[in-house]
């Protein structure tokens, strides 16, 4: 009975062309007749890409949110300053010969020393302490040395910097005033990690209305499935079609994400292009990168996939030829 | 001499209804036509479904082509009925696509190269006489024309054993000659026929056996007085 089967088995193999070959021609068949229904079934199924995309964008648009908001903190960076706050026995000479040696130091751009009579007459205009401190008998501001890191130095070597100046032994205390920006920094984090929570559930929905859609597909082409099963057809030559549409939702769902979030960039770039000049910024709002772009339409593709071959496998073995 | 299907001692029975099939014992041989007859409810149909594995015996043991089919897992079926062509009465056309893409379908799905599958199809076209006819949606086509274009489709990947379940209870008379014809003729370059139908009136004068199913039974006896009480002008 095996030789029957092997014979028969051999036959077809001559008429078949390799497996490469069939390969190629299944899938390149099943390309043109999902695009080309999909194409009849047009306002229906930009219905269902158009979803996608909306829950794709919305991740991507807060990344590329988060994004700018770093990008303007880092600009921040560079208007950082260290104060080194001196001994009160440093003299105005010392202090003088201590800057002209700092300036020669890799890293540092610039140098300022502020006395401590400066630093009063500069506490007494800001505080509004100014009769109050006349009070007291001796100045108890120390004199400043304000150093600014020159541009395009990295955090840890500017912290390094700050650490070594704080060990010079005319310095009292040395401080990076960036307290500020290292709780921008941890609350950017937070949003970070919210933006892919929020990603991995609208994943989700996307698997599942990718899915749905394909289930109503399958209902609809419930008949065709029962006359392919009974010529022969395999599972998987059944499912492929189903997975194409899937693939195609989610690709199609990602361009209109990609719309979306570009659409929403160039809407917003005008009045963010004003609102940095008014901080003498020349700071320009960013688009979805490339990388993200890819990792995005990527997405759409393997979810849109992933949710028609959940349905098709649930929904396929049910459906058999009575 | 090989037979193409052998039942041995086969029942079959429907939860609730009872036995549809009872110790059915019969054979084809490689290369013979036969009809199988018997008023609705005889089990004709059940007996066809378990030849093309659309239900599994309750008993006794069927063998297709030398392999007996209590052996095939559910993932080897589609192979399985690779090697068989099934006409059904309702056509079971896909009605979406032309008729050249419903009778290429099983050569799609056995990964048949482009050109092969053009001349194969055209071919079978030809067989059944509706050559031309190629880019026609099968809805425009008439009864008799669209179930040519089944039986293009069953014969199209060359199987040994074509079956068909009442495949002229849909067409008028004369249509249904035609489709018989079309049957002999294919039985005639070696394919094993085996067709289920209760239009006794169209057959008896052909001269193949008639293998007559009652409540289930079988009866090879082709007594005149049992074809009439059959006859059934559906």
């Amino acid at each position: 009975m095996t030789s029957a089967n092997a014979k028969s088995g051999a036959q077809a193999a001559e008429l078949r062309p390799n497996f490469l070959a069939r390969f190629a021609q299944a899938h390149a068949r099943e390309v043109v007749f999902t695009l080309s229904r999909f194409y009849r079934n047009l306002s229906g199924a930009l219905l269902t890409c158009f979803v996608i995309g909306i829950t794709l964008a919305l991740p991507a648009s807060l990344h590329t949110m988060v994004r700018n908001i770093n990008a303007v903190s880092y600009s921040w960076e560079s208007t950082l300053q260290a104060s080194l706050f001196l001994k009160d026995s440093t003299t105005p000479e010392q202090a003088q010969a201590l800057i002209a040696k700092l300036k020669t130091r890799p890293g540092v751009a610039e140098a300022i020393y502020i006395s401590r009579e400066q630093s009063l007459q500069e506490f007494k205009a800001l505080s509004g302490f100014g009769s109050a401190l006349d009070l007291l008998e001796s100045n108890p501001l120390p004199a400043v040395i304000t150093i600014t890191p020159s541009k395009g130095v990295q955090r840890p070597v500017i912290d390094a910097l700050v650490v070594e100046l704080g060990a010079l032994p005319e310095v009292e205390v040395a401080k990076l005033d960036r307290q500020w920006l290292d709780r921008l920094y941890a609350v950017l984090a937070l949003v970070q990690r919210l933006v892919l929570l929020i990603a991995g559930v609208l994943g989700l929905a996307v698997i599942v209305i990718v899915g749905n859609t394909i289930r109503l597909d399958i209902e609809a082409k419930r008949a065709e499935i029962v006359v392919m099963k009974l010529v022969g057809a395999t599972n998987g030559f059944i499912r492929r079609p189903f997975l194409y549409t899937g693939l195609w939702y989610g690709l199609v769902g990602g361009g209109i994400a990609w719309l979306l979030v570009h659409s929403a960039v160039l809407a917003l770039s005008g009045p963010a292009r004003e609102l940095a000049g008014l901080y003498g910024s020349d700071f320009r709002l960013q688009g979805l990168p490339l990388v993200a772009t890819g990792i995005m339409f990527a997405c759409g593709i393997v979810l849109g996939w992933i949710g028609a071959w959940w349905t098709v496998s649930r929904h396929l073995s049910r459906i058999e030829p009575q | 001499m090989a037979d193409i299907i052998h039942f041995h001692r086969v029942s079959h029975r429907y939860e609730g209804v009872g036995d549809v099939l009872a110790d059915v014992t019969f054979t084809l041989a490689k290369g013979e036509m036969a009809f199988l007859t018997g008023s609705s409810g005889a089990g004709k149909s059940t007996l066809l479904k378990l030849i093309a594995l659309l239900e599994r015996p309750t008993r006794g043991q069927v063998m297709v082509n030398g392999q007996n089919i209590a052996g095939i897992r559910s993932g080897q079926i589609p192979a399985f009925r690779q090697q068989i062509g099934v006409v059904f009465q309702n056509f079971n056309l896909l009605y979406d696509r032309t008729v050249f893409d419903n009778v290429a379908l099983p050569l799609v799905i056995r990964g048949i190269s482009y050109e092969d599958i053009g001349r194969r199809v055209r071919a079978a076209l030809d067989a059944v006489g509706l050559l031309g006819k190629e880019k026609v949606m099968p809805i425009t086509l008439s009864g008799g024309e669209q179930q040519r274009v089944g039986i293009a489709r069953a014969i199209v990947a060359k199987p040994q054993l074509l079956l068909a379940d009442e495949p002229t209870g849909n067409l008028d008379p004369t249509m249904a000659r035609e489709v018989m014809d079309l049957f002999r003729r294919f039985n005639e370059v070696g394919v094993s026929v085996l067709v289920a139908t209760h239009a006794v009136g169209l057959i008896s004068k052909l001269p193949y056996r008639v293998i007559h199913l009652e409540k289930g039974q079988l009866s090879t006896r082709q007594s005149p007085d049992l074809m009439e009480k059959t006859v059934d002008f559906g």
